[in-house]
């Protein structure tokens, strides 16, 4: 009876292994795909790989799932009922291809503002970007005005660098490591390595989250603050340090504007602005000489302290005293703080008082000599080991720009931004303090069959860099207009409100990819649907024509006109370039590509081999030859490999020049795809050990970056802790200038354009009556799905197909209701019913929930019946895109102030037990689905390849 | 019933440290792949995109919290076959189809002789068994036996699906049996523990427990009672620039 059975135990994976890159969320690991019959066997992380290194996430591990999703796109199709209805016909791609050429050729022979063109989470806008520019529309932008702009934006004004893709704590060194408002994702695989490399190694781990799931569930020390008042407490951090004097003076000599001289003129076109020399540096004291000197040069000793008189007898004082004074303000101490933010005051201080104890009795020396940016040698690499990262806690809300600016203060006050144990930056970071990027796209730069004269999205100086004629906006989504001057990614989310009420202008054609705009990605969903089905009085659509473009059935997809559809991540060309968001990690320069390891099975095209196409029918300079010919006929691969921005510069880095021996800078070589794909699909160029930290002031590092094209020149970057930008703006608002904002706007610029971070209260927390609507409302993001892309995937649905309300245990005791009833929550904009799940580990005045999970019915291959339909919910519906009227009668967009970033975590809500049950409210008609096929109702994969199993 | 073998010549388990598990589902997703196309193929589901999607998974994760107020934590479980020393689902067996290995103690189903009487998921107090309704059999983790012996595979591959995939580190493999092995030691030094073990099946695998919460050991700086930012001699601010010419002047 127990005779042991045969096993087979040396069955391969596959017939073939490929290596390509994972894009089961934004992170782009190295994935191997193991192939059998022709089909996906099994993926797993590729262990050469450097941002994974061989793990592989929850959703990388259920790729199969979505390569072989239902909800796949089949064919071009073109819409035949109403927009919204889901009445499609499938067409070739050569009527596709016609009518969209036909589309959008006519804006840009008559007026290329007239073209709207914003792609949501796709990693190739190096390209996109392009593209726009070559089509002549200053009407471009990816997804990240809605998602983490404030976060790069605050990062790249203030030390050239950013949390998220510019850099990562320094896994291997680093003593304490503070996480602010990260969800489960952003980053998965490298967040998820890093923080088991630390409690491994018994480093301390804080996470300050209102929610204590995830990563903050791990963490040694969960600090549950109220949303939205991280300024406050990183402010009071900040506080301590000064108090306790335990800051890193010589380091803020070295590597930060602390020494400048400000000038102190109230009232004066230049009160605030630095004081400078003749030849145009700012000025520091240099106690040495007793005089005035060049703030730039390594030959002085500047002082921190003083007020100076300028020669024309002004007065100047030093950032560091401007700054000592805004933080050691009672406002920031701990106990000032204490109440609004949810915290004890003696938490703050103990947490200060260990930031000050590893950063300074804890150093880490390593021993690697190396050279600064002024020839000065240094025997060793001596840091400071803390390090912290940030994400959508902080970014999404309107007080997210200054509060990131300050989370960046309060690291480079304890020296800790690029040493041994800090954060480090990935090349090609750090740029310039702001990088010398400025936006494109004034009206004098907008023609008809002519190219825009640079990129579309830069870092404003000040006024003079609005996009503006006399006060309009040159940019439909009103980017680097007064509403938002430093909206480095531009508004994505305000584009279909704009273009339905014309305003500031109406549009001839959408065209978007990989954006459910119609859903999840739009705040006020019914509002958005509303707009983009909107009417004008003959009965034409507002917004006349839409081409979509995605590789899934999703909500979006209904409301276009045109569909072109794509492959899946397995089946497409992709490019993740230097030039744009790569995958380096602090020691290395790093790119990778994909290419399609499985063919399609269907008639479906990756979105930019469809672009190439377009740009050369549409008859683009840059995708044309002379004679009219299609300059990549090989589609983006082609591109890829021949395609050059400046002489030896193109979207790949490694294996240029005619052998292949060249890195980052090279002649075009033929046989580049080929040797990504021998090398896994990746390319690194490593560092040497003396260019490893101190990046933005090492001499080493800075001449090969700038050698390479990363840098405008070998110059350090200084780090900005007082943002002079920003003060230039608020001199405008104070009637400085020839470019000043309008009466409506005045008061709020100048209000908010602090060069020096402080914190303010969330805008809609303000302007509702906090007493009606005492709880904040935010999502997480489950470290399983990805946004909507999650609920399509059989097995990930299985995990999550419906989402809850977390309450807290009081709250849920205040309107007696257990776990499972229905509330209602109510907002200033709408209400949603939904189901609640009590818990502990949340703060008292925050519900939550999962974010994407609720899904329209009819789309993503989901039955009507399904979860995610009748249970699953959105927070979108409660969230306004725009702010209540306030003074004036303007409304503003619900974004940060300065960089336009939607405000989705300012939501306010009030909670009431729904006496009723069922289904969530609200419940939109369902979509139809065109001709995609039914989906099963049984899967059984695998059972194909088990050997002699029928 | 089934007999069980007296002794094994290992003991290979899986090792679970409940410190560092996030939660994130890639030891639960990277299982399901692996092995509905393996040993166990397939994995079936049913009702896939529908109203109540279900199938079997040979490893789950559970969430949860602990305690109350600032004593609470979260903690991340995840569950799956302990290949205990003495399972009642093999012995319970009436078929022969669940045994337990000589060679390594891996309790398996035998696809062929299993009749799907479902007698094993009664017998385990884990839970840990999964009856695949399409294919009529039970299923269960394999430790993944068609990876761990696969010559065809890298030797660093030769690992469970789920150890292979985790991105905390959270998971390691091992022989349990040899008290040198990484996993044994590791166990040892981190207090490892059987999950129920009152129950006396003696489980193969171990969790680690949360370590203690580290902390920096600093006591803060005490509030004082100081002048207000702008008054004359004394205040923070005028400290903390006498602080910084001092320090600066050396």
């Amino acid at each position: 009876m127990n005779k042991k059975p045969e096993i087979e135990l040396n069955t391969p994976a596959g017939d073939e292994v490929k290596q390509t890159t994972c894009y089961m969320c934004a992170c782009r690991c190295g994935i191997n795909v193991h192939i059998k019959d022709g089909k996906v066997r099994y993926i797993d992380g590729n262990r050469n790989h450097p941002v994974n290194k061989g793990v592989l996430c929850g959703k990388g591990s259920a790729g199969i799932m979505q390569h072989y999703s239902p909800a796949r796109l089949r064919a071009p199709m073109k819409r035949v009922g109403p927009r919204g209805s889901g009445e499609f016909e499938e067409i070739s791609w050569d009527e596709a291809l016609d009518i969209a050429t036909g589309w959008l050729s006519k804006p840009r022979n008559t007026d290329p503002h007239k073209l709207a063109f914003f792609t949501g989470r796709d990693q190739s806008q190096s390209l996109t970007g392009f593209w726009a520019m070559q089509y002549g529309t200053p009407n471009f932008a990816a997804h990240g005005g809605f998602c983490s702009v404030n976060m790069a934006a605050g990062g790249l004004y203030t030390f050239g660098g950013a949390f998220w893709e510019f850099g990562d704590p320094d896994w291997e060194h680093t003593k304490y490591f503070m996480l602010f408002g990260v969800a489960e994702d952003h980053a998965s695989n490298p967040i998820k390595i890093g923080i088991g490399k630390l409690k491994k190694r018994g480093a301390k781990v804080v996470s300050v989250n209102p929610v204590r799931t995830g990563y903050n569930a791990i963490a040694d020390e969960w600090v549950g603050i109220r949303p939205g008042t991280d300024g406050l407490f990183v402010g009071a951090l900040i506080h301590e340090l000064f108090r306790n004097q335990t800051v890193d003076l010589d380091y803020l000599v070295r590597y930060t504007n602390a020494p400048w001289l400000v000038i102190q003129d109230k009232g004066a076109a230049d009160d605030g602005l630095f004081a400078r020399g003749e030849n145009g540096n700012p000025l520091v004291w240099d106690s040495n000489t007793g005089d005035f000197g060049d703030g730039t040069s390594a030959d002085i000793s500047p002082s921190l302290t003083g007020s100076r008189k300028l020669a024309d007898g002004r007065t100047a004082r030093p950032v560091f005293e401007l700054m000592a004074e805004r933080y050691l303000g009672d406002e920031y101490s701990p106990e000032a703080v204490a109440e609004q933010t949810g915290l004890k005051a003696e938490d703050i201080r103990s947490i200060a008082a260990e930031l000050a104890d590893v950063a300074f009795k804890q150093e880490v020396v390593i021993d690697q000599p190396w050279t600064d940016w002024a020839g000065r040698k240094h025997d060793k690499m001596i840091g400071r080991p803390i390090s912290m990262h940030a994400m959508r806690g902080i970014s999404a809300h309107s007080n997210g720009f200054q509060t990131c600016r300050m989370i960046h203060i309060l690291q480079i006050l304890l020296g800790s931004i690029d040493c041994p144990g800090g954060f480090r930056y990935k090349p090609p970071y750090p740029k310039q303090a702001p990088p010398w990027l400025r936006p494109h796209g004034k009206e004098d730069q907008v023609k008809a069959n002519v190219p825009l004269g640079g990129p579309h999205l830069g870092f404003p100086l000040g006024p003079e860099h609005l996009l503006i004629d006399e006060e309009c906006a040159s940019r439909i989504d009103k980017g680097f207009t007064w509403d938002a001057p430093m909206s480095a990614h531009g508004l994505m989310h305000m584009v279909i409100n704009n273009a339905a009420t014309k305003d500031p202008y109406g549009i001839e054609v959408l065209f978007m990819y990989m954006a459910n705009m119609a859903w999840n990605s739009s705040m006020n969903v019914k509002g958005t649907i509303d707009h983009l089905t909107a009417k004008d009085e003959n009965g034409n659509y507002m917004i006349p024509k839409i081409i979509y473009s995605d590789a899934y059935y999703s909500e979006m997809v209904p409301y276009a006109d045109l569909i072109l559809p794509d492959t899946t991540y397995l089946e497409r060309f992709d490019c993740i370039s230097l030039l744009d968001r790569p995958i380096s990690e602090a020691d290395m320069a790093a790119d990778s590509i994909r290419y399609p390891v499985v063919e399609p099975d269907r008639d479906v095209r990756g979105f930019q081999e469809v672009l190439i196409d377009l740009g050369a029918r549409l008859g683009l300079p840059a995708f044309t030859n002379k004679d009219g010919s299609p300059k990549y006929p090989g589609g983006y691969s082609d591109y890829m490999v021949n395609h050059e921005r400046a002489p030896g510069i193109g979207p790949l880095a490694g294996w240029r020049g005619k052998d292949g021996e060249k890195s980052v800078r090279g002649e075009v070589n033929p046989n580049q795809i080929e040797k990504y794909i021998e090398n896994g699909s990746f390319f690194a160029h490593h560092l040497k050990p003396e260019q490893a930290y101190f990046k933005h002031a090492n001499q080493s590092y800075l001449d090969w970056a700038a050698d390479m094209g990363f840098r405008e020149d070998k110059k350090p970057t200084i780090f900005q802790l007082y943002c002079e930008p920003v003060q230039a703006f608020r001199l405008a608002a104070q009637g400085h200038g020839d470019r000043q904002p309008p009466e409506t706007h005045r008061a709020r610029i100048e209000k908010y354009f602090d060069p020096l971070p402080m914190w303010y209260p969330p805008f809609e927390e303000d302007m509702i009556d906090q007493a009606k609507y005492p709880l904040h409302a935010i999502t997480q993001r489950p470290m399983h799905m990805y946004h909507s892309w999650g609920s399509q995937n059989a097995w990930l649905r299985q995990i999550t197909a419906a989402n809850r309300l977390y309450v807290h245990t009081s709250v849920a005791a205040g309107i007696n209701a257990k776990d499972d009833d229905w509330v209602w929550l109510t907002s200033h904009q709408g209400r949603v019913k939904c189901q609640i799940k009590v818990m502990e580990g949340v703060n008292p005045h925050t519900v939550w929930t999962w974010n994407a999970i609720g899904k329209r019915k009819g789309a993503w291959g989901l039955d009507d019946d399904a979860p995610e339909t009748n249970q699953g919910f959105l927070l979108n519906h409660l969230i306004s895109e725009l702010l209540p009227e306030g003074g004036g009668g303007y409304r503003y967009s619900n974004s940060d102030p300065i960089t336009g970033q939607a405000a989705w975590y300012d939501l306010r809500v009030s909670i009431e037990k729904a006496e009723d049950t069922g289904a969530t409210e609200p419940m939109f008609e369902p979509l139809k689905h065109g001709s995609q096929p039914a989906s099963p109702t049984k899967l059984a994969y695998g059972k194909e390849f088990k050997r002699g199993k029928k | 019933m089934t007999t069980l073998p007296q002794t094994t010549e290992k003991k290979l388990g899986l090792v679970i440290d409940l410190d560092i598990c996030v939660g994130c589902q890639a030891c639960a997703t990277s299982c399901k792949e692996w092995n509905t196309g393996g040993y166990s193929a397939p994995l079936s589901d049913h009702d896939p995109y529908g109203g109540d999607p279900s199938g079997a998974w040979l490893n789950r994760i559970h969430s949860y919290e602990l305690g109350e107020g600032a004593a609470g934590r979260t903690v991340h479980f995840p569950r799956s076959c302990l290949h205990c020393e003495e399972p009642a689902c093999v012995t319970v067996c009436p078929t022969g189809a669940s045994y337990k290995r000589e060679e390594d103690g891996i309790v398996l189903v035998n696809p062929d002789t299993c009749i799907g009487c479902k007698l094993c998921s009664w017998a385990c107090p884990y839970g840990a068994r999964e009856y695949d309704y399409d294919d009529g059999v039970m299923k269960k983790c394999t430790l993944c036996v068609d990876r761990i012996y696969n010559e065809t595979l890298e030797e660093e591959d030769r690992v469970p699906a789920c150890v292979r995939a985790c991105p905390t580190g959270a998971r390691a493999f091992g022989d349990l049996g040899d008290p040198d092995s990484e996993v044994s030691k590791n166990v040892a030094a981190r207090e490892g523990f059987n999950l129920l073990e009152e129950f006396g099946y003696k489980p193969t695998n171990k969790y680690l427990p949360p370590r203690m919460k580290t902390s920096a050991h600093v006591s803060p700086e005490p509030a004082r009672k100081s002048a207000p930012v702008s008054a004359g001699n004394g205040s923070m601010v005028e400290k903390l620039f006498a602080w910084a010419d001092q320090k600066l002047s050396r």
